[in-house]
């Protein structure tokens, strides 16, 4: 940036004979890119004692809104201290645009946003968390009485839709529920087999990698995983529908959104999530049996005829029994999470956020209370 | 034809585009003067939104020769391109207005990342904005999506002059918007460019908006320019596109408003 394209405001006291007016000379480019130095200068500068003034303004090679309002704004600081100000020499297109800023300056209100106390900011957030609860208890309800006007008129089910989301939350869903919860087996036996070996019960690998696969950790593995997965893009797909209105025009032609958009997801997801927590058991309990056999020198064959007696049908049962109840969860607060958007991307991405963070939430929630359930029902 | 014209603040020179392979634009040429009002008007999927995404550096021509204020903007590097973007404001279709920022913070972010003004400063300017392009004072602290369809065009119109471009680029200023803020835009659309010295140039359907403002208009259609000229002399045209144009019912009323305003 050159000298010229620099504002500035220059003081002459030296030249004006007290009676007279102090001339102030304003010479550069008085624009928002040459006015950064110049502000800097004018919030401590000295302005002389005269009651007068003379601004003589013939040097300004550029001036813009920005600059005229610094100009603006520093007259009527000075007028405000009761001195007389009087601009000269300004060209007439830089004379008109002063007018213009001088004008609009009265319409120029308060842009910030105000800031709430902390007081407020608990109290909204405490009423916040209030209303969550009851919009997500009746958006449980009208979801509801779609369910029970679809199973009263069963033509209105959406096949394709809920194949579809089948495929997608399910099937997609293989790969990465599969290899997690090989996984999974494999850890638990390898930390196990330690115990076990030392006191001399490496059979009972199977008791241990069977219970805790079948009853407690495939469900819950595949509910999280799902739950990240597909109930997050539930929220998403939803939430921005919503800020493009087409819930509304969804409304207008007389579809309910519910119908539509929530109940294939959340009757798929209940098909779904069984057959993936089956899935998860198998290569789990997989998992477990190779670590077996490397680790407690436990065959495959060994292996399987202890699973037999040790793993009832009931402790399967127990595991898949949680499944579509997880299902419902994730489905219902995703979709719920996502009829919350509004208006704004950023939005969008928050309300995503809640849906994955308060669907596990749930989901482990749900899983206690069956555990205590499943307790006292002594299964 | 090949030589430059150095005066004009954008200059277009047979230009070429394609998406894919549909050929958007075939040998289109056109020059917009200093301080005039310059409109692209064409059917829907003629390429005038197109052009002029070209011609902001959003979207690469095949060939031809794009200058802005006399420079060449295809294979511009980005630092050079930079300066260029400083002195020109887009106003775009939908506003595009960050939903997640107030109108204020929306424009006040425009002067944050380019200027070194302080807080107070910028947050007067801004003010000031809101206030030039016929906003209410309380609308700066409002979010996008609180906002009616016509105050959010002036609310991105405020953020497009955020730092006093000397050329404006609106898309479709008056789409989607009722009659009277249409005729609000108009009329702000006119007094910018007088009040700020500005060169507009815009892509519109609006034949109202045509007779009110642009200085001159040129016809795209079918990747080709078909005509340019100021309305009156685009309304004597023997070209039946043209002619279809400005003779429907819809451009005969336009015209008549416009004649019963002078």
């Amino acid at each position: 940036m050159t000298a010229e394209q620099i504002a500035k405001l220059i003081i002459q006291t030296d030249t004006a004979p007290a009676t007279e007016a102090v001339k102030v000379r304003c010479t550069g480019a008085w624009t928002v890119q040459g006015i950064a130095q110049l502000e800097r200068q004018l919030k401590d500068m000295v302005w002389p004692v005269a009651a007068d003034l003379e601004i003589d303004s013939s040097a300004i090679s550029a001036l813009d809104t920005s600059g005229a309002w610094l100009l603006h704004r520093t007259v009527r600081a000075l007028e405000q201290q009761g001195r007389s100000v009087r601009i000269i020499g300004l060209r007439p297109e830089f004379g008109s645009l002063l007018e213009l800023v001088s004008a609009r300056a009265g319409f120029a209100g308060n842009t910030t946003h105000p800031k709430d106390g902390l007081l407020e900011t608990i109290g909204r957030q405490a009423w916040q968390s209030l209303e969550n609860v009851s919009g997500m208890l009746v958006f449980v309800g009208e979801s509801s009485i779609a369910l029970l006007r679809t199973i009263v008129q069963p033509r209105r089910i959406r096949w394709r839709t809920i194949l579809h989301n089948i495929q997608s939350a399910g099937f997609e869903a293989l790969p990465i529920v599969g290899l997690l919860s090989f996984l999974m087996g494999v850890v638990i036996a390898y930390q196990g087999a330690d115990q076990l070996q030392r006191i001399g019960a490496n059979i009972y690998i199977a008791d241990l990698v069977g219970l805790t696969m079948l009853r407690e950790l495939s469900p819950l593995l595949t509910a999280i995983i799902v739950a990240g997965r597909s109930g997050s893009a539930y929220a998403a797909q939803i939430g921005t529908m919503k800020v493009t209105e087409e819930i509304d025009a969804l409304r207008t032609i007389g579809v309910a959104p519910q119908e539509l958009l929530v109940l294939p997801k959340m009757l798929a997801l209940v098909i779904a999530l069984p057959l993936l927590t089956v899935y998860a058991d198998l290569t789990g309990v997989l998992g477990g049996m190779i670590m077996a056999s490397s680790k407690l020198d436990v065959s495959f064959v060994v292996f399987i005829d202890r699973f037999g007696d040790a793993v009832k049908l009931s402790s399967f049962l127990t595991g898949i029994v949680k499944a579509p109840v997880f299902a419902a969860i994730i489905a219902l607060v995703g979709c719920y999470q996502g009829f919350q958007v509004t208006g704004s991307a950023d939005s969008v991405g928050r309300q995503t956020t809640l849906s994955v963070v308060h669907a596990i939430f749930l989901v482990i929630v749900a899983d206690a209370l069956f555990s205590v359930v499943f307790n006292w029902l002594r299964i | 034809m090949e030589q430059h014209n150095s005066n004009a603040v954008i200059d277009v020179r047979q230009l070429h585009t394609c998406y894919g392979k549909a050929v958007v634009h075939d040998n289109v040429s056109l020059a917009v003067r200093p301080g005039e009002i310059f409109s692209l008007v064409g059917g829907s999927g003629c390429g005038k939104s197109t052009l002029l995404r070209a011609i902001i550096m959003l979207l690469q021509p095949v060939s031809g020769s794009i200058r802005v204020f006399g420079q060449e903007v295809i294979g511009l590097s980005d630092e050079r391109a930079l300066d260029l973007r400083r002195r020109w404001g887009v106003m775009f279709e939908r506003g595009a207005l960050f939903s997640s920022l107030t109108v204020a913070e929306n424009v006040a972010m425009v002067l944050r990342e380019h200027t070194q003004l302080s807080a107070r400063l910028i947050d007067e300017v801004v003010a000031l904005k809101i206030a030039l392009t016929g906003l209410p004072a309380t609308a700066g602290s409002k979010y996008p999506s609180e906002l009616s369809g016509g105050m959010r065009k002036r609310a991105a119109l405020a953020r497009a002059i955020a730092l006093d471009p000397e050329l404006l680029f609106l898309d479709e200023p008056t789409a989607g918007l009722d009659p009277l803020s249409a005729s609000g835009i108009d009329e702000l659309v006119r007094n910018l460019r007088d009040a700020l010295g500005l060169t507009i140039m815009m892509v519109t359907h609006d034949l109202d908006l045509l007779w009110q403002t642009a200085d001159r208009v040129g016809v795209l259609d079918g990747g080709r320019i078909l005509g340019v000229g100021t309305m009156e002399e685009l309304s004597q045209s023997e070209h039946p596109v043209i002619r279809e144009y400005f003779y429907g019912t819809r451009g005969r009323s336009a015209r008549e408003q416009a004649w019963k305003k002078k």
